[in-house]
């Protein structure tokens, strides 16, 4: 199988309150390319589903979103994202304050090994954000109880956070993204490996963090994506297919590739 | 595209599917050997057909139990999703309406019974036969729309349906009459309106099951949409795959 020929993303790729915007992006690894001339728009307090075959560049993207890519030294992006209209490409734009606005959880749970409290802390110190001890307190406080996990860790605030379990670890690690206030949380694989329980705790979190947030997920689970998302984007081999809602793309998906991944039909 | 999509990774998921499918297909099939047994049994007289009809409704309810649970054991089992989850919830729509469609048929059969101990049981004949004839070829069309996945087909059940509803309008005039003209006749004319009504039923049965095809093929929900936007709809779908 190879690249579609002038392939025009189906559905409803854009938003009228778009809160990040992707125009004709592609990447290249080296000489590979992993992205193909994408455009759509993640609009802002929707969660967003990205979906699709392992390796059609669902992480490459992401990183994108809040330029992790960078890190990759052979890693190469054309094209345009624009975060609240400004592209964050641009070379005026500083990182470190770009990653605390777009957060990142991961597919594995990656507390630093510190205390619980620090682990909430470091970002709002390494921002400036809290003015006094009481203001930091507050805002592990505040992370905590949003992430849901105040009420299990509040009695043991200085003991590891890699003594959690694995669920516990996750929402301590969204616990840590949401500390330093950002716009918006992008998430990979977020519970590939929490149990079920774990897994309904997060997005749980994650339907009450729309509310302040717009969250893009990366997803294997077609159950996960249609529980947590207003929207769903599929991708294949680099190129964005459809992106509609939620509902559509699991009752009648305009693209049949759409169709074929999502009813289990990729050979 | 150099690759397959009609079947699924896991071949068990297939062969469930295929497997509510053609068991929907059986118990149509004797759904509509019981409706042409009923009226061959009211406008043929031959009441031994009446009995057989009564009896083989236990089997086409326990058809429909036994399909709806491997409905519900997909739908657990392998979280059917677009073309799959319309096949599943249309299968499990269209059973209850073949079920339904087999109580009509049985009700038929009880008030042909109940005409032949009377006299005079040739009233409404034509209607009968008219109405019969065409609600059994509604149900065979709309089962065989729902085997080809065939809109057009589908459609025009749902337009049948409308001829089997302007007939039966016009049967109760004439029923209405007999009774008007000879009071002796009313009892007799009351079992035959239980059969028009039955038959008028079966018919709505069979254009429910077209609006599940539609549904199948479409993704389209027009359980409660005139014909003519049907019409209309399916007409733009065509030009848009064209
Ligand atoms: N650091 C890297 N260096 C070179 N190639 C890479 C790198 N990361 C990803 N790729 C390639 O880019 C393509 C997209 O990979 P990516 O990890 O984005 O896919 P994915 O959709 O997230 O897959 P998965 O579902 O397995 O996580 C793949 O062909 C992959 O081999
Ligand atoms: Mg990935």
């Amino acid at each position: 199988m190879s690249i579609i020929e002038n392939h025009t993303t189906n559905g409803q790729a854009f938003s009228e309150a778009p809160k990040l915007q992707a125009r004709n992006v592609d990447v290249f690894y080296g000489d590979k390319q992993a992205i193909y001339d994408v455009s759509f728009d993640i609009g802002a307090n929707e969660v967003i589903a990205l979906i699709g075959p392992s390796g059609c560049g669902k992480s490459t993207f992401l990183r994108c979103l809040n330029r992790m890519n960078d890190t990759i030294d052979i890693c190469r992006i054309e094209g345009d994202i624009l975060l609240d209209e400004e592209n964050i490409y641009d070379p005026k734009v500083d990182v470190v304050p770009l990653r605390a606005r777009v957060g990142m959880v991961f597919q594995k749970p990656n507390p630093f090994p510190k205390s619980i409290y620090d682990n909430i802390a470091y970002g709002p110190r390494i921002h400036g954000l809290a003015q006094s001890r009481v203001e930091l307190d507050e805002i592990v406080e505040r992370s905590l109880q949003r992430a849901g996990l105040w009420n299990e860790v509040k009695d043991r605030l200085h003991s590891p956070g890699t003594g959690l379990s694995g669920g516990q670890q996750q929402r301590l690690c969204i616990a840590r993204t949401i500390a330093v206030d950002p716009e918006v949380i992008l998430m990979d694989e977020p519970c590939s490996a929490l149990d079920p329980i774990a897994t309904a705790k997060i997005e749980e979190l994650i339907d009450e963090l729309r509310e302040n947030y717009t969250i893009a997920i990366v997803t294997h689970s077609m159950q996960q994506a249609a529980r947590v998302s207003q929207r769903t984007a599929y991708f294949h081999m680099g190129q964005l297919i459809e992106v509609n809602p939620t509902d559509q793309v699991f009752t009648t998906p305009e693209h049949s590739l759409t169709e074929a991944y999502i009813t289990g039909r990729f050979g | 595209m150099d690759m397959n999509f009609n079947q699924h990774i896991s071949g068990q998921f297939n062969a469930d599917l295929e497997a509510i499918r053609n068991h929907m297909m059986g118990m149509g099939g004797l759904v509509e050997r019981q409706v042409s047994a009923a009226i061959e049994a009211i406008c043929g007289g031959d009441t031994s057909g009446a009995d057989d009809i009564i009896r083989r409704e236990d089997e086409v309810d326990n058809m429909e139990v036994t399909i709806d649970h491997e409905c519900t054991q997909i739908l657990v089992r392998r979280q059917p999703a677009a073309s799959d989850l319309r096949m599943v919830l249309a299968v499990s729509r269209v059973v209850r309406d073949l079920e339904r469609i087999g109580d009509e048929a049985c009700k038929i059969a009880i008030h042909t019974l109940e005409v032949a101990d009377a006299s005079n049981s040739q009233i409404c004949q034509q209607s009968l036969r008219y109405m019969g004839a065409e609600v059994v070829k509604m149900i065979a069309g709309a089962l065989d729309a729902f085997a080809r996945a065939d809109v057009e087909g589908a459609i025009e059940v749902v337009r049948n349906d409308k001829l089997v509803d302007k007939q039966y309008a016009a049967a109760l005039r004439e029923l209405i009459t007999y009774m008007m003209e000879d009071p002796r006749s009313i009892s007799q004319a009351i079992n035959i309106l239980w059969i028009l009504r039955a038959l008028e039923r079966i018919g709505d049965h069979a254009r429910n099951i077209s609006e599940q095809v539609i549904y199948l093929v479409s993704g389209t929900d027009v359980r409660h949409t005139p014909l003519a936007e049907m019409e209309e709809q399916a007409q733009k779908d065509d030009s848009g795959n064209a």
